[in-house]
């Protein structure tokens, strides 16, 4: 049985007070939220936080602004973010990521900027201490190597956040407050391809809200492949947006991978390809061959890794074809057991 | 090194504990107040044999902070039943012999029951969906949903 080490309990009542304390505390401090991630790797010893901050009673965080677009607060749990009506008719990619999230269980408690933040994933980190330690550890933590390529200079850990490939897709921006000030960035930019320094939010800030833009003409949708229906991190996650002109050709187009990086992956070019053209069959099926172009899946998730690069054009493709406007709820069905 | 007072309401009555920070909800459930009725399987949120109910939540007990539980509302399988008179999950589980060892058992009634307050009449597929945070390694699944299904039924007065 797994439990958790030592670590001082701070609980502040406002984002001020949260900041203040994560800059006292410097690197040995990190904030708790839903907890469903950061417990789990504290109970593996991957994260050893000296002192934990908690968001629980941090006011404000749970706010939800519609106005032109939508802001969501970071504090939103993924039930909560199901739930809001706006972001169901308006925001469908977001809608379809948060609620292919794991487990109801863990939606209730998981929160939006934790699925954001959430930490990079391996077969050789996700592990107790015991069975890292056994194989010299990684380079992830207190190791040297980097198990799932022996030559890689840069640790390889998978961006596993299903709601960060439908959000960028979606063109949102995020809000990060410290003591010294508070910025806002397009979500793209808050990751790194690096297993290690996978996102730029620096250790003394606070992601407070998610910002999205009006995006009137635009549909979106998220597709999730994993093991089982439900409940698993993806093996590999397709987010689509585009706006349509009334003929049936695109307007603006952004196709994000997740799940065969160590960020979610835009992908700029097989984006720009459907502009001004109508998504057909055979434009829908070159999208999809660009698209597995830049999809590298490494083995250090689940199921075969080859397999996972040869389906990401039929993933793109069932996430163009509902963009489209076809029927995709039976494919939907098989897939992922729900209708969505 | 200082605990950490607590209240809350478990079951609807009202208890206080002491905690240090790094246990957790189930470690109090267990150890401070002796509800050893939730089970503790894989400790990181894949499993579902710690499931409970925060103020009307659905959680993973084994993933949420004892003190964070400072004023909320639990809910444990030792509410469910009234008295002698079982909740009609815990009828449906006997009868369909939904169950052999048992451990999971108090996670999934408590996963089920959240389930049909939110849909009384969900069909299989949303029972299979609903559960999958809840496993069981040995009854193949079949005659638990058989049951949550047959105790909506009921419940239903259907």
């Amino acid at each position: 049985m797994m439990r958790l080490p030592w670590f001082q309990y701070q609980r502040p009542a406002s984002v001020a007070e949260a900041a203040r304390m994560l800059a006292a505390e410097g690197p040995r401090g990190m904030l708790i939220a839903g907890g469903t991630d950061l417990l789990p790797n504290m109970k593996r010893r991957q994260q050893t936080p000296a002192t934990l901050i908690s968001l629980s009673r941090v006011e404000g965080l749970k706010k939800i602004t519609n106005g032109s677009g939508l802001t969501l607060g970071a504090g939103l749990t993924l039930t909560e973010v199901v739930g809001t009506g706006a972001v169901r008719e308006k925001y469908r990619g977001l809608w379809q990521a948060a609620a292919q999230v794991a487990s109801p269980h863990l939606r209730n408690m998981g929160t939006l900027g934790g699925n954001l933040c959430l930490d990079t994933r391996c077969n050789y980190y996700n592990q107790n201490e015991e069975w890292r330690e056994a194989i010299g550890y990684c380079m992830k933590k207190e190791g040297k190597t980097c198990w799932v390529a022996t030559a890689s200079k840069r640790c390889l850990a998978v961006s596993s956040t299903d709601t960060a490939p439908a959000l960028i897709a979606l063109d949102a921006k995020v809000r990060l407050v410290s003591a010294a000030g508070e910025r806002e960035l397009a979500l793209a930019s808050l990751y790194n391809n690096d297993g290690i320094n996978y996102i730029t939010r620096k250790p003394d800030e606070i992601l407070t809200e998610v910002v999205l833009p009006q995006l009137d003409g635009w549909s979106s949708t998220y597709w999730k492949l994993r093991r089982r229906g439900s409940f698993d991190f993806p093996l590999l996650g397709v987010a689509a947006a585009a706006r349509m002109a009334p003929d049936g050709s695109v307007l603006e187009a952004r196709v994000v991978l997740g799940a065969v990086s160590s960020q979610p992956l835009p992908l700029a070019k097989a984006s720009e390809f459907l502009v001004g053209k109508k998504l057909n069959d055979e434009v829908i099926a070159e999208a999809g061959v660009l698209a597995a172009s830049r999809a590298k899946p490494m083995d250090n998730t689940d199921l075969d890794v080859y397999w996972r690069k040869e389906v990401v054009p039929s993933f793109v493709g069932y996430a163009l074809r509902e963009i489209r406007g076809d029927d995709m709820r039976a494919m939907r069905m098989r897939i992922s057991r729900q209708a969505l | 090194m200082s605990r950490n007072h607590v209240s809350a309401t478990v079951n609807g009555d009202q208890v206080e504990f002491l905690c240090e920070t790094g246990q957790t909800l189930l470690d109090a459930l267990r150890d401070e107040l002796r509800l050893t009725g939730t089970k503790e399987g894989c400790g990181t949120g894949d499993c579902g044999a710690c499931s409970v109910m925060v103020d009307g939540r659905l959680v993973c007990s084994c993933l949420m902070l004892a003190v964070e539980a400072e004023g909320k509302a639990i809910e444990t399988v030792e509410g469910m039943a009234k008295g002698e008179k079982l909740h009609p999950l815990q009828k449906k589980f006997i009868e369909h012999a939904a169950l052999q060892c048992g451990i999971c058992t108090p996670g999934f009634l408590i996963a089920a029951r959240a389930l049909l307050e939110r849909n009384p009449d969900p069909t299989e597929s949303e029972v299979r969906f609903w559960l999958a945070g809840n496993l069981c390694r040995c009854t193949g699944y079949q005659k638990i949903v058989e049951a949550v299904l047959d105790a909506g039924r009921e419940m239903r007065g259907a």
